[in-house]
């Protein structure tokens, strides 16, 4: 009976593997499977159902169905959306460049704080960094003790007091001494608590006032069912959090939490923890989860072509250029790397919405491929200041760019003058409507030119990443918001 | 949170289940529709017990009740009913409310041992500590053995417990064989001519084969020492734990014969439907249900007010 269970969405994609004519119909019915499938890997109800309307939207578009392999464009598609729920990645722990940084974690009971602030201890001392830890959870029994033995094994220096104190005076104790120790990052190691506790929640909320951490981290056990988005929605509104770890991601857990858990609060997942060990902590790949959402597999190879040829950030960047008619060789290098790890010209316009049907009309791309290579080589070996402002190269720096990458000079100037043209009709482009950028598009791709970071209609939408504010400023805002909410009170 | 507390919450939940879920979706004197079904399906899938436990209550509700009117005590029986006998389970074991040490099965010769198992940080430790209270508080002579040799502070965190319940314990260095622990824990029992051993061990997930194979190892350890020990293996889940419990339970009863689940951390807003899920497919009983961090925060598993708290109105 509950073979559903244990089957993947690998088993519900496979649906559209077969060759046959897909239908609309037939694809709301594969799509309900998939729904299914985002349920039974915890997907949060409303977010898998949001996803599958998405796809099916896009899916039952005519760019899908046209396409010549229209099952696998919506395995790319799924794939792809599951990467943009997640993402974008964000590792960054925006620390103070000098000065003490505060990092505080949180979370509910059990799911891996004290062990997540030593390896996150670690990775700062590999770093250079000199971390120190405060040992703020004075509930459960030997928890300070933990964190003792940790702080010993990493040679990281541990501020305790007795039990019967005050977690905010610890912490705040806890920072004076690591700053009279000469440490630069501080991290609070916070007792675990019921989101449904207002007390312990207040708790956190003095400890954030008092000692205004820089970062404030939720750390998630992976494992958790459809109730994570409430935990992860009540901590982030009463701390703000900048960033969420996932733990315990070393077993068999779908990870569906962590796909909710995103969609719902837009804190980016910025770690991993991969092992009980304090060496386990990995940065947070979007990628790498969705193809476990999927149930990995042989889903993989494809998810990951479909992924690169979607390439968010890459996409999103070529994009905005376009639209500000600028298009520099540097954007050209990246989407030719991209390419490149795809393999075959043929096998990427397969995955681009609206290309595959051009694939008849373009003829032998085999030396296309090797083109691309060769404007690989070309390119690095220009100096940035090149690449931005590639009107300036002149004839000397020409013959040093191809000896540069082993290519006759020639070369070289065709490469300038084709980027040139391209470059004007980009410009050219960025005024357009997105109908005639694709008519253009499509013509710039049959005649040889070809540039992947545009968004075709039908493709992996690409959404602009937000810019994320800088620390100092958001605490600012954050007191802010702090004395009026104490205004307000007043009243 | 204390106990007190927690038994009003949970209360308060099953007066909500009338007013809001049931009867707030089904309007009494309507005619039952798919939308409404579909809607019902949404809250039964935030409660964890999974696609299939849900697609099988709708279908259940969908022959009884579909297009025909609204008779609010008749719709809330089909659904409580059928939960209830799923929890249940075929064997139908209900145990004496009054009677808190009735889920467990006592050796009628000699000590009884407890194995306790379970994936990280899901609440063991604790719930250990809290049984020990508990068989305490029923006159039983009890003895730890601080099986979690590995994670930092583990003997500490128990041994702390057992110095506060007042209960015997018996440790080794951090790193030693957790099977040696249980035997001279198993050892212990017997000179004290205790009643019951509890034994901790250390997290570990079930896809980590070399643990779930220590986890054999110990036991083996244990019943070399006990006659038919251990009599009780209790797996402990996390109430907040999603379809993932399942393969938790599948796997730790392979490795480790487990006779009953300890569903800790109830006291959330997680509802802990994983446990259907299990017990529908595989008859492993819920015996305990922790709803709190303190060493009373221990209950008897009811199945009607647990389904009560389950089908109480959802975020
Ligand atoms: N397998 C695995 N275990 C982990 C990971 N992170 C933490 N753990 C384990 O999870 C358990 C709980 O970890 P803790 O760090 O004590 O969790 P906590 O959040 O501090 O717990 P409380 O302070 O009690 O709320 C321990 O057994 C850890 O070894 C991980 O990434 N993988
Ligand atoms: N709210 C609540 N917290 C609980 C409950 N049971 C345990 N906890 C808390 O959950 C955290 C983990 O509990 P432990 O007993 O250390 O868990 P464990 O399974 O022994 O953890 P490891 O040995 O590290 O795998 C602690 O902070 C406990 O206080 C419960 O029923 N309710
Ligand atoms: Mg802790
Ligand atoms: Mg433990």
């Amino acid at each position: 009976m509950f073979e559903g269970i244990t089957s993947s969405l690998t088993g519900a994609l496979s649906f559209f593997r077969g060759s046959g004519k897909l239908t609309e119909a037939s694809i709301r019915e594969g799509l309900k499977a998939v729904r299914q499938a985002l349920l039974e890997a915890d997907v949060n109800y409303d977010v898998a159902q949001e996803f599958v309307d998405k796809i099916t939207e896009e899916a039952i578009g005519q760019k899908v169905l046209e396409s010549l392999s229209p099952q696998e464009m919506i395995l790319g598609i799924v794939y792809q959306e599951l990467i943009n729920l997640m993402g974008p990645v964000d590792h960054e722990l925006k620390l103070r460049r000098d000065g003490i940084s505060i990092i505080m974690l949180c979370g509910l009971q059990g799911s891996g704080k004290t062990t997540t602030a030593g390896k996150l201890a670690r990775m700062l001392k590999e770093q250079g960094k000199k971390p120190f830890l405060v040992a703020a959870d004075l509930q459960r029994p030997a928890a300070i003790e933990q964190l003792k033995t940790i702080g010993a094994q990493l040679e990281v220096p541990v501020h305790a007091e007795a039990p019967n104190g005050n977690p905010v005076t610890v912490c705040q104790n806890g920072v004076k001494a690591a700053k009279a120790a000469g440490a630069n990052v501080v991290i609070l190691d916070t007792a675990g608590r019921l989101h449904v506790d207002p007390e312990l929640m207040e708790e956190l909320r003095n400890i954030d006032r008092k000692v205004e951490p820089q970062q404030i981290l939720f750390v998630c056990d992976a494992m958790t069912g459809q109730d994570a988005v409430n935990s992860a929605r009540a901590f982030n509104e009463a701390l703000e959090l900048d960033g969420i770890i996932m733990t315990k991601l070393d077993g068999d857990a779908r990870g569906g939490a962590a796909l909710s858990v995103k969609q719902v609060t837009g804190v980016p997942i910025k770690f991993m923890g991969v092992g009980e060990q304090l060496d386990k902590l990995e940065p947070f790949h979007p990628e790498r989860m969705a193809s476990r959402i999927l149930g990995g597999g042989d889903m993989q190879t494809l998810a990951e072509k479909a992924q690169r040829v979607f390439d968010q950030d890459s996409m999103a960047k070529a994009q905005e250029e376009l639209m500000r008619g600028k298009f520099t060789l540097n954007s050209f290098l990246d989407a030719m790397k991209q390419i490149k790890k795809l393999g075959n010209f043929k096998s990427i316009l397969q995955y681009i919405p609206g290309m595959s049907g051009m694939l008849g009309q373009l003829g032998d791309l085999s030396g296309a491929d090797k083109d691309i290579t060769r404007i690989e080589g070309i390119i690095s070996s220009m100096t940035a200041e090149e690449r931005q402002n590639p009107e300036n190269i002149d004839i000397s720096r020409r013959r040093r760019i191809a000896r540069g990458s082993g290519v006759e000079a020639a070369e070289v100037n065709r490469l300038l003058k084709d980027f040139g043209s391209m470059a004007k009709m980009m410009q050219g482009m960025a005024g357009m409507d997105k109908m005639s950028q694709a008519k253009q598009m499509q013509m710039m791709a049959s005649s040889g030119m070809f540039q992947p970071g545009a968004e075709m209609p039908g493709a992996g939408k690409t959404r602009s990443k937000p810019k994320p504010m800088d620390a100092d400023k958001k605490k600012k805002l954050k007191k802010e918001a702090e004395k009026q909410k104490k205004k307000n009170r007043k009243r | 949170m204390g106990w007190f507390d927690s038994l009003k919450r949970g209360i308060s939940k099953t007066a909500q289940i009338l007013n809001t879920d049931v009867r707030d979706l089904f309007k009494a004197g309507e005619i039952l529709t798919e939308d409404k079904l579909v809607l019902y399906h949404k809250r039964l899938i935030s409660t964890d017990m999974g696609v299939a436990a849900a697609d099988a209550l709708i279908v259940e509700i969908r022959e009884k009740h579909l297009g025909r009117t609204v008779i609010l005590d008749e719709l809330w029986k089909t659904i409580h009913d059928k939960l209830e006998s799923l929890l249940r389970g075929v064997d139908g074991e209900v145990w004496d409310p009054e009677q808190p040490l009735s889920p467990l099965n006592f050796s009628n010769v000699g000590p009884t041992v407890i194995l306790v198992a379970g994936v990280n940080g899901v609440g063991k430790t604790t719930s250990i500590a809290k049984l020990a209270n508990l068989l305490k508080k029923n006159g039983k002579k009890v003895v730890l053995a601080a099986g979690d040799t590995f994670r930092a502070a583990a003997v500490e965190q128990l041994t702390m417990w057992s110095q506060r319940i007042g209960v015997e314990i018996v440790t080794k260095p951090s790193q030693s064989d957790p099977a040696a622990v249980a035997h001279a824990g198993c050892t212990r029992t017997k000179e004290l001519n205790a009643d019951v051993l509890i034994v901790d061990t250390a997290g570990r997930l079930h896809t980590e084969v070399n643990l779930m194979n220590q986890l054999t190892k110990i036991r083996r350890v244990i019943s070399s020492q006990i006659p038919d020990a251990p009599h009780e293996t209790l797996l402990v889940l996390d109430a907040v734990t999603g379809q993932n419990g399942i393969t938790q339970a599948q796997k730790f009863s392979e490795a480790a014969g487990c006779t009953g689940i300890i569903l800790a951390k109830l006291d959330g807003t997680a509802r802990g439907g994983i446990v259907i899920a299990i017990r529908q497919q595989m008859s492993l009983p819920v015996k305990y249900v922790g709803v709190g961090e303190q060493i009373d925060d221990l209950q008897l598993f009811n199945p009607t007010a647990f389904v009560d708290a389950l089908l109480a109105t959802g975020p």
